[in-house]
């Protein structure tokens, strides 16, 4: 059974995965997709770090007498992700603002029967970029 | 005066100093503990947004003009592009910190330190802008 | 935190939804304390659960406050995540045991940022210096994508955004401009 409590840490990374990707893929509201996918991350995250712990080692610090480590790569590549993980989500915020603007909706289905519609009068206004107005 | 928002006023006004005191210990002392530079750059941030939500957004914009964000945001960018730079004009390959310095530990160091201070200082203007945008155009929607 | 992303899939206030990711990221930051990423955890706590949770709530309050009752839910997304899932369950019985030393991953770089960071760079922090001196690089894409993320949403609703609504609701067409 020592198995199977090995390899638990990955099936409740696997689990949290699966729920974010099934808010991704099926809900209809573009804020809890983003939500989602942030669920998705955090998991992916926990997938690596869970990877990078050795039984008895301490945090990858350099101290007196202490012989081992826990392995300091995972944590710096996920530090870098969880970085740019929020740079992505503020842009699909910005962007979910914008469709609201534009459509007045942030339901997924709404957009796709508005864009439909929208087919024949298609303008596109580009906003002029004011140098001063932009903050 | 309400008296619900001058407890958010007193309270925030004396918190909003060691916010900023935290973020720079966190900032400088990346290399002997838990911290560096992202993780400085989003507490000083937060001490901004904490500024942001009490006092109003017109105050903040007076506390961190648009100007000063901006210049934050790319000034963090440069001074990491230019230690680079500057190690190559001194001798040694893009990013080598061991020519900044006679030892070539604390070229390691004093390259260290720069880069994570420039770290900190873009992902700070990134944080503060993103917000001011964010909450401001709110207020433009109520008007 | 299992118990926290399925009330997320479930809940319809969006508020909520909001508080709740904070929540979530709160927990994941504390099962990286536990597994010694002293460092991601605190980027996480301070990230996740303080500014992604401040720019959803920005988000929600520029935005709808409730989510819409969807009218037909069909199984097949259902389908979808379960097989993913299975097949995913399947490829870990070949993983290494949670915390064993003789993982692959530990043998190959590591060994050398864990011995020699100590003479080469002389930062107790072993992570600062491969983040910082070893993989510089890294963290300068990385200032990057921060800097062309604010500089992205600087485009899409800076003050200019205003008129591109307005020009909508006179003529009826969509701005545009990703």
């Amino acid at each position: 059974m020592e198995y199977f409590t090995g390899l638990f840490n990955y099936w409740v990374v696997i689990v949290l995965m699966m729920m974010g990707f099934y808010v991704v893929i099926a809900q209809h509201n573009l804020v809890k997709k983003i939500v989602g996918l942030n669920i998705f991350q955090v998991s992916v995250f926990l997938f690596y770090i869970s990877m990078g712990k050795v039984k008895g080692g301490t945090a990858p610090i350099l101290g007196e007498g202490i012989e081992i480590y826990s392995n300091p790569l995972p944590h710096v590549l996920i530090l870098t992700a969880i970085v740019v993980g929020v740079a992505t989500t503020a842009l699909g915020l910005a962007l979910t603002v914008r469709i609201h603007n534009a459509f007045g909706t942030i339901e997924e289905d709404e957009i796709n029967a508005l864009e439909d519609d929208e087919s024949a009068p298609a303008i596109l206004v580009e906003p002029e970029i004011d140098e001063e107005a932009i903050r | 005066m309400l008296s619900p928002r001058s407890i958010l006023r007193v309270v925030s006004k004396l918190l909003i100093p060691p916010i900023l005191l935290f973020a720079l210990y966190v900032q400088f002392h990346g290399d002997f503990g838990p911290g560096g530079g992202f993780q400085a750059g989003v507490i000083f941030a937060s001490a901004f947004i904490l500024y942001a939500l009490v006092f109003g957004i017109e105050n903040s914009r007076k506390v961190a003009p648009a100007w000063l964000t901006r210049l934050f945001l790319s000034g963090g960018v440069l001074l990491y592009a230019g230690v680079g730079v500057a190690d190559i004009m001194l001798g040694g390959d893009f990013l080598d910190y061991s020519v900044l310095a006679k030892d070539p530990v604390a070229g390691q160091h004093l390259g260290v330190l720069l880069i994570e201070f420039g770290v900190g200082v873009t992902v700070a203007g990134a944080m503060i802008s993103i917000f001011l945008i964010f909450d401001g155009r709110d207020r433009e929607e109520e008007n | 935190m299992v118990i926290t992303a399925y009330t997320l899939v479930r809940i319809r206030s969006l508020f909520a939804v909001a508080m709740l990711s904070g929540i979530y990221s709160l927990l994941g930051a504390s099962l990286y304390l536990i597994m010694d990423a002293v460092d991601v955890a605190f980027t996480e706590a301070a990230v996740g659960a303080g500014i992604s949770t401040v720019l959803m709530l920005g988000t929600l309050s520029l935005t709808t406050r409730m989510e819409k009752v969807p009218k037909k839910t069909s199984p097949l997304p259902l389908l979808i995540v379960s097989a993913t899932g299975a097949m995913l369950i399947y490829a870990t019985l070949d993983m290494p045991p949670y915390g064993d030393p003789s993982a692959p991953i530990h043998h190959n770089v590591s060994i050398r940022y864990i011995e020699k960071s100590g003479d080469e760079v002389g930062l107790p922090n072993m992570v600062t210096s491969v983040l910082a001196s070893y993989r510089g690089y890294d963290t300068l894409g990385e200032v990057s994508v921060i800097f062309t993320a604010a500089i992205g949403v600087m485009a899409l609703i800076g003050r200019s955004a205003r008129r591109g609504r307005k020009k909508k609701q006179s003529n009826g067409s969509s701005g545009d401009k990703a």
